[in-house]
């Protein structure tokens, strides 16, 4: 009992603060490659307390819902976004026997649960009765359903690889020539997770510049946060995930297996930064095309390869 | 805690942690907020306009097709994990391997028709 209260505790913890954190790698690592300085002032050393900051005035704000809102709705939405990614991260191995619970079937349970996370927007846009977030509303469905496959398939390849579902057997059974083996698959997942984390260049559904942040376009103080944190707690889940089916999660020379696993989640992180900093947005068509005549064959073709050099 | 459900008695605990933090932050932002609402501030976002019409506009939703698309495949895809897991054991071999391809002509089939329907070009 107290063992897996201090599991939750700590899972709690990390679901807190590592957002933060790649909120904050976010903020300095943007604004250097933009050649600005980013957040400087608050805390004193590099602006490192920006977003507690951020998070006390968010709390303060009025809680402001539109008069023509789908109340109940408006209201949990943001809740619906949140709360999968901290489910998810139960199943998470960080080092062997270092996880919240291992599943059987943690890797279905993953991609199930990540799913409902994006119901969150979609309910966030048809609730707020505007037009705007009506439309990153059914762009949000459509970039969901067509990124789902992709990511679906994907995963399985590593399903067929390892011979198991549970997250901790995956890690054990990886070798380091998975990496080329497995090397399509981990980006087709990557990408694809990615665009169903809306973030750049996959982010038509909020697209600041055209439809005014989508579904979060009626969103004010401590609901907007929560949003945020979702996508920030979102891009520590993508990254954990590739980090445990991809890239061995603990496994790695010298150091100690938690070490490992945080190295290569903060790198992914990085790179999800650096992608939003390097491209420009997609237009819709490019992006359902890329789906679908791009990652659904590389997936499949994938598939094909697990499955030969799995089973000659 | 241990066991097939006892492991997801741990995950259902969890949800709910994850809902009282959610109204936890709710909760501490109606006791520090203000509330005072006008009828300028509950009104529609729409660039500083008056709003136009409903919200719930008519607008025309082109993503109808992916939709039929993904349901095809993703009933599919959702039978790959089960099969995932043991279609390398032994007693098995190239039968499975076979079937696979079968499985994957038939989605490679279907995204071919789409393409070839001009389903993912808009212009």
């Amino acid at each position: 009992m107290l063992d897996v209260a201090i599991r939750l505790v700590v899972i709690i913890g990390a679901f807190l603060l590592l957002p933060l954190i790649v909120g904050q790698l976010e903020h300095k690592a943007m604004a250097h490659m933009q050649s600005r300085l980013g957040p400087m002032y608050a805390g004193g050393f590099h602006g490192w307390a920006q977003l507690i900051a951020d998070g006390v005035k968010f709390v303060q704000k009025e809680d402001v819902i539109p008069a023509a809102a789908d109340r109940t709705v408006f209201r949990i939405a943001p809740a619906v976004g949140l709360v999968p990614y901290l489910v998810v991260m139960i199943v998470i191995p960080v080092a062997p026997g270092w996880y919240g619970v291992d599943l059987d079937a943690g890797l279905f349970f993953v991609l199930a649960v990540m799913g409902i996370g994006v119901l969150g927007s979609i309910m966030a846009g048809w609730s707020s009765a505007n037009k705007y977030s009506v439309l990153g509303g059914m762009r949000s469905a459509a970039q969901l359903m067509s990124y789902e496959l992709p990511l679906v398939l994907a995963a399985s390849s590593v399903a067929m690889a390892a011979g198991t579902l549970s997250l901790s057997g995956i890690v054990e059974a990886w070798q380091w020539w998975w990496l080329p083996w497995q090397g399509i698959g981990a980006v087709v997942f990557f990408v694809a997770g990615l665009a169903e984390l809306r973030r750049p260049p996959f982010d038509m559904p909020i697209a600041e510049s055209e439809i005014i942040m989508g579904p979060m376009t009626e969103y004010t103080g401590i609901r907007f946060a929560l949003f945020m944190l979702a996508e920030y707690a979102g891009i520590v889940v993508l990254s954990a995930l590739t980090t445990v089916l991809f890239l061995g999660g603990w496994q790695g020379p010298w150091l100690p297996g938690a070490v490992w696993t945080l190295i290569k989640i903060f790198a992914l992180a990085f790179v999800v930064i650096w992608v939003r900093v390097s491209y420009p947005r997609m237009r819709e068509d490019q992006l359902q095309k890329l789906a679908w005549v791009g990652l659904v064959p590389l997936a499949l073709v994938q598939l094909a390869l697990t499955g030969v050099v799995k089973v000659l | 805690m241990t066991g097939y459900f006892g492991s997801y008695v741990v995950v259902a605990v969890l949800l709910g942690i994850g809902v009282a933090i959610f109204a936890g932050g709710l909760l501490i932002n109606r006791l520090l907020r203000p509330d005072r609402p006008t009828a300028e501030k509950l009104t529609t976002y729409e660039c500083g306009v008056d709003p136009v019409g409903d919200g719930w506009a008519q607008s025309q939703i082109r993503y109808y097709v992916f939709t039929y698309l993904y349901v095809v495949f993703a009933v599919d895809a959702v039978f790959l994990f089960p099969w995932a897991t043991v279609f390398a054991a032994p007693g098995f071999g190239l039968t499975t391997l076979v079937e696979m391809f079968v499985f994957l002509a038939f989605i490679a089939l279907g995204i071919l028709y789409a393409w070839r329907k001009r389903v993912l070009a808009w212009t």
